[in-house]
């Protein structure tokens, strides 16, 4: 870091720059109008529902403040839960409730709060409190996603996600998003998270970064990431790839997590992913995504788009 | 998506429109390309607004300017429609008449002057002393306590001093610090200032008069006249500013009507009131006239036929572009990260307003103590709008403190403060505090400082006389401007800290 590159490397190299991504790809193929759709995410996960695309199970939606008296009733014999505003950014808002004692929540950081608390912080949602644009919002409560037992060695609190760059319905790149105690928990690269580089064929880890800088082992619980491989890497990129035909947006982040009962699931799109997966991989978005602007049979199954990139040569 | 090749052709074409319009408007007003820096020239208006009674004929004098020390008048103009103007002399003075046979309501009138700044313009050597006029307003009564306080001021400066003209400036100096103490409560309490003074002056036996003069300052509005003293010695009128004795900094001074003559008369009206407004400009004179007097073509569309009052609102807005083209060229080519898109230009204004560095200072400690106090009323959790107008009412509280405190201190800060876009600031308070709880002090040091580099950037363009010579002389320039801006908007190369934020690719 602190020295610069020849642009004309970058180039060879395929490196999307912030410029490129917002004129040639992201106002090409994302129509404005379809942005709510991932904006808002109690419509992404009805949306999902209806294409059959799993999601972490939607129990309660919290859409008026006299909805809030019923909360208690609601929530009854739901022991573990997460309370997300629908229209939050960069995880901000989220409450997470482990479980129960007696009349108390139990917070995933341990500590027990009463329901007027739960309660307060479902209203600050709908006032708006926690949405970028300050308008009134819509509080979801989802079943609590219980992370794969396989990255506990790899994430400091909070559940690691696998981003995959999703151009016209096929997979382009990925990266496993792994939270430390830099970034709070959080899975954002630019808040400090690990991003590892998958290999888009295999699954398999490729690189790692951290601040931008290259890194081997996960600061917190200093574990390799030479081993990381994501079980069932195939069905997760067609899961991915339907999210194509679901929004219509040509250029998409997939955000997704996996369960240790149901698998892997779609936690939120992105319609403007950012370019940092460039440099977890090692490898510019550009050349991949020149190569699929090339094709021109059209592939209606996902799966076929899949295949289609396991069997490119130059991915 | 129109393509590239087209836009490339567009923004030729939007180009050379404006560089062939500017051309051709220097080809037929002769406003020169380069601003001629040893001329000030400055274009004065004083707008009289009064209330016509219905059915008597109207007629409304002005006193004018004539023979100002210091500078010359090229060209004088009245605009106001229906109305009858011409100009006469009276006891040696000036004066402006406008009269009309019918009129109703709400009239406005303007008189346009093209003044000069030339030192080698020698006032007039009057032979014969004039006789000490008094005024019916200069006749104030002293009581006995007043008048022991007179005497010892008096007799302060006269030791201090050799003549008349030393005497004058001790006098004010001694006056003006006892104002600024609040210590000549006695005198100046119940009395005008320069009146106070004028007094004093009668005593001690100077020949002075009270003249009303305007301070000469660059793209100001809604002035009006101060009131000055002129001492005669030596076989001529010499200028004292009553609330400063140092006559050098008295150059900014035009005397717009001397002696006790009143400014305004009228009959026929009512609630006449007389604001002066005006904008410098660096060009010779014999231009500037023709660019203002044009009635042919060009001179029609050019922003000199607007009233004064609105040009130098213009010669601030005019400007407006090119800060955003420094903003956007530093935003999508260098990739430097501001807070708001825009709020970089606003800022820049606002430094126009005030000094830099001046400016600087006031907008961070600004935004240091609004963050603050901002960190406080999250505990509050309020909605977004409240906390908004709620921080907007801590700025307006803090831009008064800060204010305050200058004047206390000595520094005149106040004025320039006031020029901050309060609700810009609000807002950049507001969106940096909400940064900093979600991405950390980093992040808003990273973005305040981004805003306040293109801010300085813009500000040093915007403030450079031959740009702003030219944003405000050729406005058709700015065609320019938008066609830097499309071709800026559709490049898809690499930003300058892109290639630092991707320098590990050096070794793939």
């Amino acid at each position: 870091m602190g020295r610069f590159i020849s642009p004309f490397t970058l180039k060879k190299s395929g490196i999307l720059g912030m410029n490129s991504r917002n004129i040639e790809f992201i106002s090409r193929y994302n129509d404005r109008k379809l942005f709510p759709l991932v904006d808002d995410k109690l419509k992404t996960k009805l949306l999902a529902r209806e294409y059959g695309i799993n999601t972490p199970e939607l129990l309660y939606v919290v859409r008026y403040q006299h909805d809030v008296y019923e909360l208690r009733e609601k929530l009854e014999g739901i022991t573990s839960f997460a309370i997300k505003p629908a229209c939050g950014s960069g995880g901000k808002g989220i409450m997470v409730i482990k479980g129960r004692e007696g009349e108390n929540f139990v917070k995933s950081s341990g500590a027990l709060i009463g329901f007027e608390e739960v309660a307060r912080h479902v209203t600050n949602i709908l006032a708006g409190l926690h949405s970028l644009s300050g308008d009134q919002d819509v509080a979801i409560i989802e079943t609590l996603i219980e992370a794969d037992p396989l990255f506990e060695n790899y994430s400091y609190q909070g559940v690691p996600d696998i981003r995959i760059i999703v151009f016209q319905g096929y997979p382009v790149m990925a990266m496993l998003r792994l939270s430390t105690k830099d970034s709070d928990g959080k899975a954002n690269l630019h808040q400090g998270a690990v991003g590892v580089g998958i290999d888009i064929k295999t699954g398999k880890a490729i690189n790692a970064v951290m601040h931008g800088k290259k890194v081997f082992f996960h600061p917190d619980t200093h574990h390799s990431f030479d081993t990381v491989e994501i079980p069932g890497w195939k069905e997760l990129l067609v899961l991915a790839c339907s999210c194509y035909e679901m929004t219509g947006l040509g250029y998409l982040g997939a955000d997704i997590v996996l369960d240790k009962k149901h698998g892997a699931m779609l936690l939120e799109l992105n319609a403007r992913p950012g370019l940092s997966i460039q440099v977890a991989n090692s490898k510019g978005l550009l050349g991949r995504l020149r190569e699929i602007e090339k094709i021109t049979q059209k592939r209606r199954n996902p799966k076929d788009r899949v295949e289609f990139v396991f069997d490119k040569e130059n991915f | 998506m129109i393509s590239k090749k087209a836009l490339y052709v567009l923004t030729f074409f939007l180009a050379l429109l404006g560089v062939f319009t500017a051309l051709m408007r220097h080809e037929q007003s002769g406003i020169p390309f380069l601003s001629s820096e040893n001329k000030d020239v400055w274009m004065v208006e004083a707008r009289i607004d009064f209330k016509a009674q219905n059915d008597t004929p109207v007629s409304l004098s002005l006193s004018l300017p004539e023979n100002i020390p210091g500078y010359k008048l090229y060209f004088e103009q009245s605009v106001s429609a229906g109305y009858g103007f011409n100009t006469f002399m009276q006891e040696g003075h000036k004066r402006g008449e406008w009269s009309i046979r019918e009129a109703q309501g709400k009239q406005t009138l303007y008189y346009k002057a093209q003044i000069v700044q030339d030192h080698a313009h020698t006032p007039q050597v009057e032979e014969t002393p004039p006789v000490l006029e008094t005024h019916a307003k200069e006749d104030i009564l002293w009581n006995e306590a007043e008048s022991i306080a007179a005497k010892e001021l008096l007799a302060q400066a006269y030791a201090k001093s050799s003549d008349d003209l030393t005497f004058t400036r001790e006098l004010i100096k001694i006056v003006a610090a006892m104002q600024e103490k609040n210590e000549g409560s006695l005198l100046l309490a119940k009395h005008e200032y320069v009146e106070v003074l004028s007094k004093l002056l009668s005593e001690a036996g100077v020949l002075h008069r009270v003249s009303l003069a305007l301070e000469l300052e660059d793209a100001r509005r809604n002035q009006s006249l101060t009131p000055v003293i002129e001492v005669f010695a030596n076989k001529q009128w010499v200028l004292f500013d009553p609330k400063n004795a140092l006559q050098e900094q008295n150059k900014n001074f035009f005397l717009w009507t001397r002696g006790g003559k009143s400014l305004i008369e009228l009959t026929g009206g009512n609630n006449a009131t007389v604001n002066f407004s005006m904008v410098k400009q660096n060009m010779p004179a014999l231009e500037l006239a023709q660019a203002h007097f044009d009635e042919s073509g060009f001179g029609l569309f050019s922003i000199h036929r607007l009233p004064i009052e609105e040009q130098s609102l213009f010669k601030i807005l005019l400007l407006l572009p090119i800060g955003a083209l420094i903003t956007v060229f530093m935003r999508l080519l260098i990739g430097v990260k501001t807070s708001g898109t825009f709020m970089p230009v606003l800022i820049a204004m606002a430094f126009l307003q005030t000094s830099l560095f001046l400016g600087l200072l006031n907008f961070i400690v600004l935004v240091a103590i609004g963050l603050v106090l901002r960190s406080y009323l999250s505990a509050l959790n309020l909605l977004l709008v409240a906390r908004i107008a709620t921080i907007i009412v801590i700025v307006i509280f803090m831009v008064a403190l800060m204010t305050l405190v200058g004047y206390e201190l000595g520094f005149n800060t106040g004025m320039s403060v006031a020029f901050f876009p309060i609700i810009i600031l609000s807002w950049t308070i507001e969106r940096m505090s909400i940064l900093w709880e979600e991405e950390g002090a980093k992040e808003v040091m990273t973005q305040g400082g981004g805003s306040l580099l293109v801010a300085v950037l813009a500000y040093g363009v915007m403030q450079n006389g031959y740009v702003a010579h030219l944003c405000f002389n050729f406005p058709e320039l700015n065609l320019v401007v938008v066609a830097l801006l499309i071709l800026m908007g559709r490049y898809t190369g690499y930003r300058l800290l892109e290639l630092r934020r991707f320098s590990e690719f050096k070794s793939v």
